[in-house]
């Protein structure tokens, strides 16, 4: 609480216990005595101790032409309260306004705090050291690049560096949402944001504070309520109509029924203080962006950054999810799959694939390099070049050298053939590299890219949160692009397409209104489509500032399975938010008909006014669990 | 030019008053008052940039006269 609240509380408290002494001696009689004018202003006190900032509020407002404005409305049906006599009813319409005020502000701080500290990685220090090695606290906007920092285990890493002392672990969960320690060595990048476990870490930083990981992070989540969901839109144009109708209704309310002689003034001016109670529209105005604001933080808190409410109300109704293949559904790393060798070769896979990297030793190319790669890891030692020799790469074929004196040839079928070698084709999804000696095939060696882990859960998942098609696009071979497709359930494939051919695809899929398009992609060749989708989804990469850039929603850790969780939140908020406003705006209009009906009492209207506010802001709450 | 201020405002309503009333005056490109963040975003051209700051703040404070915008 602050001090502003805690004094509002205290006066509350002081003047909740004389009223109760009012009524009690009202109701006993005991002030049946007295003239009408003292009654009045015993009442007038505790009147003008618990309202006197809202007197004062309205009566600057007025003064500043601001005529519908709340505490303008609590006083006129306040002073119309008096006015027919209804003291006691005055001081309890201005305490409960006063009440509900100081509960909602309570709980709008408590939403607020809790947030913030969900997204409390903002490092308050950097340990610095100095040339003579002796460690500063300083502030991390002060640490200039290529500075050494030291980070003990429980500190938040304050800047991005590199490892140059020190193996530790560290919690990355507050920037990605993983909750499994990263082993970190010398050498190793660190982000700034996560916190150092074990051991003590010496880093030398890479960038400046502002240019950070956290810093980054932070202000896209800050900015991030500035940009308006629809939802909230529409509710301030309403609120802007909303409360002069109903103020009008009110004036109309109290002049019109007395004149036609339905009844006297006093009754009248009685229900017209009640829509003015009620006419103030805080409840409706508030509760929308908190529960955006809630969503936004509980997908902040798995390592999902929400760029702005309005994205968190697109991705909650979209109908059609379109990935990118290489880097979002698959890991865009090469890996040898199958080693398949000529049964009719005196040959096994051992030998194939010890061929194979020796003719490829030389090369850099990626199918070379994951051929290298295997080989290392079945043999654990590198290839001996020393006796390759005449090696000759043809572009796009493969390539030929020679190896104790035999000739050997390692490339695409079309290498193959051209060489009058009979190799017998695969129909084997991936990259084939056939190899053959003295022009006779030995076997070929199938390469792929690997699937992401949980991808086939991931495609399932975002169907049961509601998304009813998954389509991939990829410049890959038909062959390829299928067996990924029909192994991890996509049902729709475009491939060998160009990145222009993507934008034009998703364009398509765009020119059906009826169609709500994500794209998800790793936002390194993709933005142009990552920008035209309704939702562009980007792979964070750790820091990739392009995909951070172009894209409306980052997956901080790249893994897919995130996006049905991010599509339930944004369900949950929205509907979190409809049911405040359907809620909010139900109670009003029925405590106006009751109102007006002469059922309704004030008591009744201000609970329509700040205790409905209350009940939006706790209901709002929801959205920031998960 | 772009900048934010710290903004402390009471109701949800009147932080969407405030914006409104400085989205109204010369030389805004556009602001935002955000309940939740309690900050203002104001967006204007460099060379009247403190003027119309300086008149942000009293539209601010006409409309709600309770705010506090620290600069």
């Amino acid at each position: 609480m602050t001090m502003k609240m805690k004094k509002t509380r205290n006066r509350i408290i002081a003047v909740l216990i004389v009223f109760a002494i009012l009524l009690v001696c009202e109701h006993t009689g005991l002030m049946d005595s007295l003239p009408k004018v003292a009654v009045f202003v015993i009442f007038l006190i505790p009147y003008l101790v618990i309202g006197y900032d809202v007197l004062r509020k309205a009566a600057i407002n007025i003064s500043h032409g601001q005529v519908f404005d709340e505490n303008f409305l609590m006083m006129i049906a306040t002073f119309g309260a008096f006015g027919i006599g209804e003291y006691s009813e005055a001081v309890a319409v201005m305490l409960f306004y006063q009440i509900g005020e100081l509960f909602q502000s309570y709980a709008v701080g408590k939403s607020r705090k809790s947030i913030a500290d969900m997204m409390s990685i903002a490092p308050e220090y950097a340990n610095l050291e100095n040339e003579a090695g002796e460690i500063e606290e300083v502030d991390p906007s002060d640490v200039e690049i290529g500075s050494i920092l030291v980070i003990k285990p429980g500190e938040k890493i304050p800047v991005d560096g590199i490892v140059v002392e020190g193996d530790s672990f560290i919690d990355t969960s507050s920037i990605t949402g993983e909750s499994v320690p990263r082993r970190i060595t010398e050498g190793a990048d660190i982000i700034s944001g996560c916190v150092n476990k074990d051991s003590v870490l010496r880093i030398k930083t890479t960038k400046k504070y502002e240019d950070s990981t956290v810093a980054k992070i932070l202000e896209l989540v800050e900015n991030a309520s500035n940009k308006k969901s629809r939802m909230e839109n529409f509710i301030t144009r309403f609120a802007r109509y909303y409360t002069p109708v109903v103020t009008i209704g009110a004036v109309l309310l109290a002049i019109i029924p007395p004149i036609l002689g339905l009844m006297p003034f006093s009754d009248s001016i009685k229900r017209a203080c009640i829509f003015l109670i009620v006419s103030c529209p805080c409840a409706l105005v508030i509760s929308v962006p908190l529960g955006f604001f809630g969503g936004i933080g509980a997908s902040s808190k798995k390592g999902i950054l929400v760029k702005g409410s309005n994205y968190l109300e697109a991705i909650a109704n979209v109908n059609t999810l379109v990935m990118d293949k290489t880097g979002t559904i698959t890991k865009g790393e090469f890996k040898v799959k199958t080693i398949a060798v000529n049964p009719s070769a005196n040959i096994d896979e051992e030998q194939l694939l010890k061929m194979a990297a020796h003719l490829e030793g030389f090369s850099n190319h990626p199918i070379a390099k994951s051929i290298q790669e295997a080989y290392e890891e079945k043999f654990s030692a590198k290839p001996d070049l020393s006796k390759v020799t005449d090696v000759k790469e043809y572009a796009g074929l493969g390539i030929s050298a020679k190896y104790e004196d035999d000739e050997y040839f390692a490339g695409n079928f079309k290498l193959m053939s051209q060489n009058g070698i009979e190799a017998d084709e695969t129909t084997e999804p991936g990259t084939i590299v056939y190899i053959a000696k003295d022009k006779k095939y030995l076997g070929c060696i199938i390469i792929s890219d690997t699937i992401k882990e949980g991808a086939a859960k991931a495609i399932s998942d975002v169907k049961t949160s509601g998304v009813s098609r998954v389509v991939m696009l990829t410049g890959d071979s038909k062959k390829t692009a299928e067996s990924v497709a029909s192994e991890i359930g996509i049902d729709k494939v475009y491939y060998e397409l160009l990145p222009a051919d993507k934008v034009e695809r998703v364009e398509e899929l765009l020119n059906d209104a009826s169609n709500k398009v994500a794209f998800v992609g790793d936002g390194i060749n993709d933005a142009p489509v990552l920008m035209r989708a309704d939702v562009g989804i980007a792979m964070g990469s750790l820091g990739s500032d392009a995909a951070i850039e172009a894209a409306d929603i980052v997956l901080m850790d790249d893994d897919i399975r995130k996006i049905s969780d991010v599509i339930r939140i944004a369900r949950k908020t929205l509907r979190i938010v409809k049911q405040n406003i359907v809620f909010a705006l139900f109670v009003k209009l029925l405590i106006l008909v009751l109102g007006a009906l002469g059922i309704a009492t004030m008591w009744l209207a201000v609970f329509g006014d700040v205790g409905v506010a209350v009940i939006a802001i706790l209901n709002s709450m929801r959205a920031l669990e998960d | 030019m772009k900048k934010t201020y710290k903004c402390e405002v009471d109701c949800a309503n009147c932080a969407a008053k405030m914006e409104d009333a400085i989205k109204k005056l010369d030389g805004v490109v556009d602001a935002r008052v955000n309940f939740m963040t309690q900050k203002l975003t104001l967006e204007a051209a460099d060379d009247v940039y403190d003027t119309v700051l300086k008149e942000a703040v009293k539209a601010c404070k006409k409309v709600e006269p309770d705010c506090e915008i620290e600069i």
